[in-house]
């Protein structure tokens, strides 16, 4: 490390040597001499500096656009949409960068001081105004339709028969919620989260709660299916971030907020497509929410409809978590002295749901 | 307008000064003394200095924060020993934790945005350029100026007193988003940290508000005669922009973090609602919105950007238009995107926002205006490359600077039509995508035109050269490092790679950047070097340059290059010159260059 700085600091004051020497230089050789050939230099580097450039932006595309994912497109539909808009923009975009790159680096290079050149006095042309005016503002307003065709087709309102499932972000760490045989998601109120037992703070009055199925981490939803997340966060403000699905959504304390979209391959079909057995849908939390941020992750396992049906049935209502001796279950096989402790604890839940709503 | 009666008033004892220096012709001041002259001072020159360096101290701080959380992010499973000496607990085993990286991360933007690239950027060139420009001999008010200055000076060492605090300095990310930034019990950064934070930003805002307002006095009230706003250079029509754009915005913000306060400290529920923090339990707040704190803070931070850019973009004009030894191109059409940027830059904000659950029609609507201002920035960047057009290039260092300016606000401003786009956006909002845009175009273009401006402005600042070699090398490292560091980010972005990320290793979908990673770091620390060496420069040059022989180095037209190789306080030492014509008569009927204060001649041609 010592010897890194020492090395560093030595190769400055060569430099820096080398500059003061250059200098002097300068001042022998006549100012002007020497501002000629440095300008012939620098002249020489800004076209170097161009090919190089032009050249390093397609390398650089070989070597990270395969790490992108893109070459197996979106795993939504909706993200489709979101894929050929990008192609569209890169295309605008990347010929205006290549275009004005070549003109500023080619002009400074073509035009560097010459003695006794005569430059030409052009202070303004309306016609080229209006034309550097008027073009960029059509192209715009091609891409603005675009955008906003995409974006109300994404904000609007989720297919009916659409796979429902709430989503809280929490420090850090996800809980996802299904509604249960009624569809209904039950009430909630955050006073009465509970760590141990009501994690969301579900409103046991509610009866529409008592069939309401929570899981952690991860998340099933269904192939082809329209899935629509209703997201909040318990704490500070989270978001959702599905980079497969091209999806992302603030979870927001006290307000809740919506995203919706159709998965259109199983997590098992994705691992046999990007040839990574590893692979899985993760959900980042893309929103800084303290220190734990970089490992808020949670998973989302895309499965086929018969998959799906199997998996939830085998889930318990989050009630009889709460309650396990109303667990139909549990009753069954509870002795008489479980039973007792079981009600002492949940005692104090269930006074505190009657606190309000 | 601006006679001498006004000046008189104004400056009243910097005029009775210069008329006692007239008089017998050589410069003493009579009561200067060490304090009055470089640390309390009132010469707009000298506060500008002090804006300079004290900004120069904050990006060196600000830099060497990026290259320790770059360290972080390259090598995430090496240890550094050393770190430990350094850091102490912060850096336990020699692998900084995440409180400090988180903390690193968030001073490094809040220190860069608002102390290097707003304070360090305008403070320095306001106050040196405006008076000279426009021909005054001060600002309107010298003593809001230092005012100004000192109070920036405070918020720094709050800010750099937040860096000791047992609990750590905020760690929340620049934006400081409540509830994180609101509750201590969801972060310890939020707590000591952050009431530190708010005071020094607090601080810097009224520092801002007294520079602005005594900018735009200068500007509208004291140029000299003959100069009307339409003979302005466009260095004083862009930083008077970004006066009026400081005023107008850093009020909100501060209204912002007033209520933050309020909910910190005094139990109101401006932004916090419905919360549950592990370890506190249920917090009393109902009722309050995370969302509002984001509009207060974007209503300002997004004429932020255009603050910190303007300046760059009106010196690069004049950059560029002094070295190709042409007028500028389209003077009024400059002055006109520049208006048409001041006004959209308050209209859309919420572009920011776009996944924080906006009403869909709202965002629609700020798509609209958000894409709109790619066209004042394309007559900008088209403007640029005309007024190259047939030059007669001079390779100042200054001049690269501002070549390398242009290429990377196109670069950053073409990623910019991506993002505006909401529907685009949800895919790349808070990636690398975001973190690459908003360097290449705010953060280092920017840098280039602060650059550029050191570089042509030092021998007027200092009566001294600096070194062009080292200049060169500078320019040369430092645009080839920003596009190798930035340049790929955008595809770690593009992979939907977030921001703020201690650590990827963990993450399927994100690990394979790993060794990309650690090139950017690697370039990062290269060109953080490549800095120091412009510092050396920087500080050698003011005592040991090649000295200035004649008063207009550059051959420019503007006023400042009319006073004296060290002006003293009041500038002129006679009477202020009268202006004749603009600011960009070069090459016209084959004069090299034709100063503002030339009278227009008789058989001079009219364009």
């Amino acid at each position: 490390m010592y010897l890194v700085i020492a090395v560093v600091i030595l190769f400055f004051v060569v430099i820096f040597q080398i500059a003061k020497a250059s200098e002097y230089v300068a001042v022998l050789k006549g100012e002007k001499n020497s501002k000629l050939q440095s300008n012939k230099i620098n002249g020489f580097l800004m076209v170097a500096f161009l090919v190089l450039g032009l050249i390093g932006v397609w390398y650089c595309n070989e070597l990270f656009f395969p790490k992108t994912l893109f070459r197996f497109g979106s795993a939504s539909v909706q993200g489709e949409k979101v894929d050929s808009m990008l192609w569209v923009t890169i295309a605008v975009t990347g010929s205006v960068f290549i275009a004005t790159q070549i003109l500023l680096f080619w002009f400074a290079f073509k035009y560097q001081e010459k003695p006794g050149k005569k430059v030409f006095y052009f202070p303004h042309n309306t016609n080229l105004e209006l034309l550097w005016t008027v073009v960029p503002a059509i192209v715009l307003t091609v891409l603005v339709v675009i955008g906003l065709r995409n974006w109300f087709s994404f904000t609007g309102e989720a297919p009916k028969d659409a796979l429902v499932v709430e989503v809280t972000g929490k420090q850090f760490g996800w809980i996802f919620r299904y509604p249960g045989s009624d569809n209904q998601l039950g009430k909630k109120y955050y006073k009465n989260i509970d760590n141990a037992s009501n994690s969301l703070g579900l409103v046991w009055d509610d009866k529409m709660s008592h069939d309401d199925i929570v899981t952690e981490q991860t998340v099933y939803i269904v192939k082809d299916k329209p899935c629509k997340f209703i997201i909040g966060s318990r704490d500070v403000i989270h978001d959702v971030g599905l980079s497969q699905f091209r999806m992302k959504m603030d979870a927001v304390p006290g307000i809740p907020t919506t995203m919706w979209f159709t998965p259109k391959y199983t997590t098992k079909e994705m691992q046999e497509r990007t040839g990574n057995p590893n692979f899985a849908y993760e959900i980042s939390c893309d929103q800084m929410c303290g220190n734990g941020h970089y490992s808020m992750k949670g998973i989302i396992q895309v499965v086929t409809q018969s998959e799906y049906d199997e998996w939830i049935s085998k889930q318990k209502p989050y009630y009889f978590t709460a309650f396990p001796d109303k667990d139909p279950a549990n009753s069954k096989l509870a002795t008489d002295s479980t039973k007792k402790v079981v009600v002492s604890i949940s005692l104090p839940n269930t006074q505190k749901s009657n606190s309000k709503i | 307008m601006s006679s001498e009666v006004a000046l008189d008033i104004h400056t009243g004892v910097s005029s009775l000064h210069d008329a006692h220096h007239s008089h017998d012709g050589h410069e003493h001041h009579h009561h200067e003394t060490f304090i009055s002259k470089y640390v309390f001072s009132m010469d707009h020159k000298m506060i500008a200095k002090q804006f300079l360096i004290t900004g120069m101290f904050w990006a060196v701080l600000g830099g060497l924060m990026s290259v320790l959380f770059r360290l972080q992010l390259g090598y995430p499973d090496s240890t550094f020993p050393w770190l430990e000496d350094i850091l102490g607990k912060w850096a336990k085993g020699g692998h900084i934790t995440p409180e400090a990286y988180y903390a690193l991360v968030t001073t490094h933007g809040t220190v860069l945005v608002f102390f290097v690239l707003t304070a360090g950027l305008s403070g320095t060139f306001a106050n040196f350029l405006i008076p000279l420009q426009v021909g005054a001999r001060d600002m309107a008010s010298p003593f809001m100026n230092m005012l100004s200055f000192w109070f920036f000076f405070i918020a720094g060492i709050v800010m750099l007193s937040s860096i000791f605090v047992e609990t750590g300095p905020f760690s929340g990310g620049w934006t400081a988003y409540p509830p994180l930034s609101a509750l201590g019990d969801a972060s310890p950064g939020s707590k000591t940290g952050m009431d530190l934070w708010i005071v020094s930003m607090a601080l810097f805002v009224v520092s801002s508000l007294l520079g602005g307002l005594n900018y735009i006095a200068t500007v509208l009230n004291m140029r000299t005669k003959g100069m009307s706003m339409t003979r302005l250079p466009l260095t004083i029509w862009a930083l008077f922009f970004t006066a009026v754009l400081g005023v107008l915005s850093f009020p909100v913000l501060f209204s912002g973090f007033i209520l933050l306060i309020f909910d910190r400290n005094f139990g109101t529920s401006f932004y916090l609602s419905d919360i549950f923090v592990n370890g506190a339990g249920a917090l009393p707040n109902e009722g309050g919105s995370a969302i509002l704190y984001q509009h207060l803070f974007w209503f300002l931070g997004h004429p932020e950007v255009y603050i910190i850019l303007l300046p760059a973009m009106g010196m690069v004009s004049e950059i560029l238009s002094t070295n190709s030894r042409k007028p500028i191109f389209g003077y009024m059409a400059m002055i006109g995107s520049m208006f048409a940027i001041a006004i959209l830059a308050f209209l859309v904000w919420a572009h920011h926002m776009f996944v924080t659950g906006l009403n869909p029609f709202l965002g629609s609507i700020f798509v609209l205006l958000t894409l709109l201002i790619a066209v004042p920035s394309a007559i900008k960047v088209f403007n640029w490359l005309t007024t190259l057009w047939r030059g007669n290039i001079r390779f100042t260092p200054a001049m690269m600077f501002a070549i390398g300016f242009v290429s990377l606000f196109i670069s950053g401003g073409l990623t910019g039509i991506w993002l505006g786009n909401s529907a685009l956006d949800i895919h790349l909002h808070d990636t690398y995508f975001v973190i690459a845009h908003f360097h290449i175009v705010m953060g280092v273009a920017s840098m280039f035109g602060m650059f550029a401006g050191i570089y042509h402005w030092f021998p007027k600042m200092y009566g001294r050269f600096l070194n062009n070699t080292l200049g060169y090398v500078h320019f040369w490292i430092t645009i080839i490092g920003a596009y190798l560091i930035f340049w790929p980010m955008h595809y770690e972005g593009l992979a939907g790679m977030p921001r703020r990320y201690y650590d990827y290793s963990i993450w399927e979908s994100f690990k394979q950047f790993g060794d990309l990673n650690r090139f950017i770091s690697t370039v990062a620390m290269i060109v953080f070097a490549t800095q120091i060496l412009f510092l050396a420069n920087f500080f050698y040059s003011i005592f040991k340059g090649r000295k200035l022989r004649s008063a207009n180095p550059w051959g420019s037209n503007t006023l400042e290059w009319t006073t004296p190789i060290r002006p003293g306080h009041g500038n002129w030492p006679g009477e202020i010159p009268e202006v004749y014509r603009w600011a960009y008569d070069y090459g016209k009927d084959g004069h090299d260059f034709i100063s503002q204060i030339t009278p227009i001649g008789a058989d001079e041609s009219v364009h």
